[in-house]
């Protein structure tokens, strides 16, 4: 008895442990759940108006304009690819979506290339007025991107480069800088400063300092960055409209599809399908990127 | 390999902050010199102007012959390691050891040897192709040291590089670096703020404060010869026991503080220059208060005590005992284990080792028992 009286205890101390930790397990879901219904009720507000537009683009004319979006979803299936097929061919929407991608891309990466070098001055480089000139450099950010349009285009009627890509790859790396340098600053600059001495000492100049150390280590403050530049540029109209005007040879889908909407007033199911074309492509980008793009916009909040 | 020299060496910062002044510090060929003193001190600053981190604001540093006061960090071939082992985190361990030597344009076989040597050396073989998020704190500090060894540099600059191991790690770590320094016979500049590690690793060790260098000279000597308040203070662990006392005594001399009578030697006081109804300020190690009641004390002057706390580290007591109002630390043989706090204890003061200095100036007066040659 004496041997078995502290193994009795032992037991009995043991018994309520599963059970208390049952219970907490089962209060931690009960006080998840609130969140979890926020979270799908959020998820399907996002969603069903995409999956709509998605139905919506393959069903035929008469269809649409007759029976709710939902009624496909039941048998008999009636879908199409004709809308596809028509705003492509009739409604150039496939130059569009190259006239976007040209548009885009070097809008993209003009300014992030930039943005790096500037922001890897900003943080490591010694020059005179250095924070005074990062102090301007913030203070664009709030200036309306508005307020230049008629100036820039003045600028470029003048040179002669409206109507041209090239126009709008300056506007938007002009618009997209202050925000990139911004952001890349931020985040350089809370690279380590031994790890720059020991480049240094290791025999590494400024420049091979940026390749070997600056940009590996940035890759998820590039991305992120890419990833926002890439879907305002993509997304913009504005910009576009201004200083490319409508002409067709050199309209990104913005301008397609806003154009779309007011000369085909009733056919919709056109609109659907330029429309889901114009999204698509942001779409597989952020699923593709969406680790960056988590990670980006947390990183420099905590430390790794 | 080569030796380092400061001379007359000045880091001011504008706004007039002076953050090292007229440093004039020679370190021999082959050396392990330690910088030590407290945060703030210039240690890590002198080091960082050794490496061309930081400017030199006047004087001049030489490595071997070379002035190197306008030389690129790059080109003065020493090799540092940092506190923090800035590794490049996106590197594997193998490319964070051949990074310096591929930017020297070294040939690939040569990198190779040298990396796998060093490697070898450090028992890094297993985890060259680890990135340094996949290892130990211990682990990147040995790629941290590995990283300095590929580039066999005239000398290694060491900034703190213990300070983020634990402590059983640490006292590892200690060793395997002075195994480290035996086998490359190069120059090491050690940076700490820890002195037990100056006094287990340092061939000699500058001792820093505010800027200035106090004392230059071996662990026995900064022990039994400090030369002001600051190095006794500063070196041994527990540290020193400092009492303000005078000079009296008509015809024998004396020094009389608060509830303690030390009789001195007058030839001792005189050679130290010390007069009558002077005040000094009397230093005592931990091991120089013994307890009275043992035999081979008898000759030794009394001061009575009381016991406070008493620390029982096994081989040796710490025993913290109060005199007239002040607590002093005492280090004890086993033989003192029946001490109770609250006890009164008689202490025997070994007179051969005490220690005088000038309340003023804080310079010594007397040393281990001996007037002070300063």
């Amino acid at each position: 008895m004496a041997v078995g009286a502290p193994v009795v205890a032992e037991v009995a101390a043991a018994a309520p442990r599963p059970a208390r930790v049952e219970a907490e397990r089962r209060r931690i879901d009960l006080g998840s759940l609130p969140l979890n219904v926020a979270l799908v009720l959020l998820t399907a507000v996002w969603i069903v108006p995409t999956l709509a537009l998605l139905v919506s683009s393959f069903r035929p004319r008469f269809l649409i304009n007759t029976t709710g979006w939902w009624q496909a979803l039941v048998p008999p299936f009636q879908f199409t690819l004709n809308n596809y097929r028509e705003v492509l061919d009739t409604y150039s929407i496939g130059t569009a979506f190259v006239n976007s991608l040209t548009i885009a891309i070097p809008a993209t990466v003009i300014p992030i290339t930039i943005a790096a070098f500037a922001a890897y001055a900003f943080s490591w480089m010694r020059f005179p007025f250095r924070n005074s000139l990062f102090l301007l450099l913030v203070g664009l950010l709030a200036v309306p991107l508005q307020v230049t349009l008629i100036p820039v285009l003045q600028i470029f009627t003048r040179t002669g480069l409206t109507g041209t890509f090239l126009a709008v790859w300056l506007a938007h790396t002009g618009y997209g800088l202050p925000f990139a340098i911004y952001l890349l600053r931020n985040f350089i600059g809370a690279l380590p400063s031994d790890l720059f001495e020991s480049a240094e000492i290791d025999g590494a100049g400024p420049v091979t300092a940026f390749f070997r150390l600056v940009l590996p280590l940035s890759v998820p403050a590039l991305a992120s960055l890419a990833i926002f530049q890439f879907l305002w540029t993509w997304n913009d109209l504005l910009v576009a409209l201004v200083y490319l005007g409508g002409s067709p040879d050199v309209a990104p889908l913005t301008v397609n599809v806003s154009n779309l909407v007011s000369s085909l007033g009733q056919g919709y199911e056109l609109l659907t399908a330029a429309a889901f074309v114009s999204m698509a492509l942001p779409l597989i980008v952020f699923l593709a990127l969406q680790r960056y793009f988590v990670r980006g916009i947390t990183a420099g909040a905590v430390k790794g | 390999m080569a030796g380092v020299v400061f001379e007359h060496v000045y880091k001011r910062y504008s706004g007039n902050v002076t953050a090292i002044a007229d440093m004039n510090v020679e370190i021999k060929d082959k050396e392990f010199m330690v910088l030590v003193g407290p945060s703030g001190c210039g240690k890590s600053t002198a080091l960082r102007m050794v490496a061309g981190l930081e400017e030199i604001s006047d004087g001049m540093v030489k490595i071997g012959e070379r002035v190197v006061n306008d030389v690129a960090p790059k080109d003065r071939d020493i090799a540092m390691v940092f506190q923090s082992y800035a590794l490049y985190p996106h590197m594997t361990v193998y490319d964070n050891l051949s990074f310096g030597l591929k930017l020297r344009k070294t040939p690939k076989a040569e990198i190779d040897k040298r990396v796998r040597e060093a490697a070898r050396i450090l028992g890094l073989e297993n985890y060259l192709s680890r990135k340094p998020k996949a290892l130990s704190g211990g682990q990147r500090q040995r790629v941290a040291l590995g990283r300095a060894i590929v580039r066999k540099p005239q000398a290694f600059l060491m900034d703190e590089p213990l300070s983020n191991l634990d402590a059983k790690l640490r006292v590892q770590t200690r060793v395997e670096i002075l195994k480290l320094h035996k086998s490359l016979q190069t120059t090491f500049i050690y940076v700490t703020h820890d002195q037990v590690e100056a006094m287990t690793m340092g061939d000699r060790i500058v001792v820093m404060k505010d800027g200035l260098v106090q004392q230059v000279d071996t662990p026995q000597t900064l022990y039994h010869k400090p030369v002001n308040v600051f190095v006794a203070g500063f070196i041994g662990s527990p540290a020193m026991n400092f009492l303000s006392a005078r000079v009296t005594g008509d015809g024998r001399a004396s020094l009389k503080g608060d509830g303690f009578e030390i009789p001195m030697e007058e030839r001792v006081l005189s050679g130290a220059g010390a007069r009558r109804d002077q005040d000094v300020i009397v230093g005592l190690r931990p091991e120089d208060l013994k307890d009275a009641r043992f035999p081979g004390r008898e000759g030794m002057p009394r001061v009575p005590a009381k016991v406070e706390v008493v620390e029982s580290m096994g081989s040796e007591i710490f025993a913290y005992i109060t005199v007239g109002g002040k607590t002093l630390t005492s280090r004890m043989d086993p033989r003192s284990e029946d001490l109770q706090p609250g006890q009164p204890v008689q202490l025997a003061v070994d007179t051969d080792h005490l220690h005088l200095f000038d309340p003023k100036t804080e310079r010594a007066l007397v040393l281990q028992g001996e007037p002070a040659r300063v």
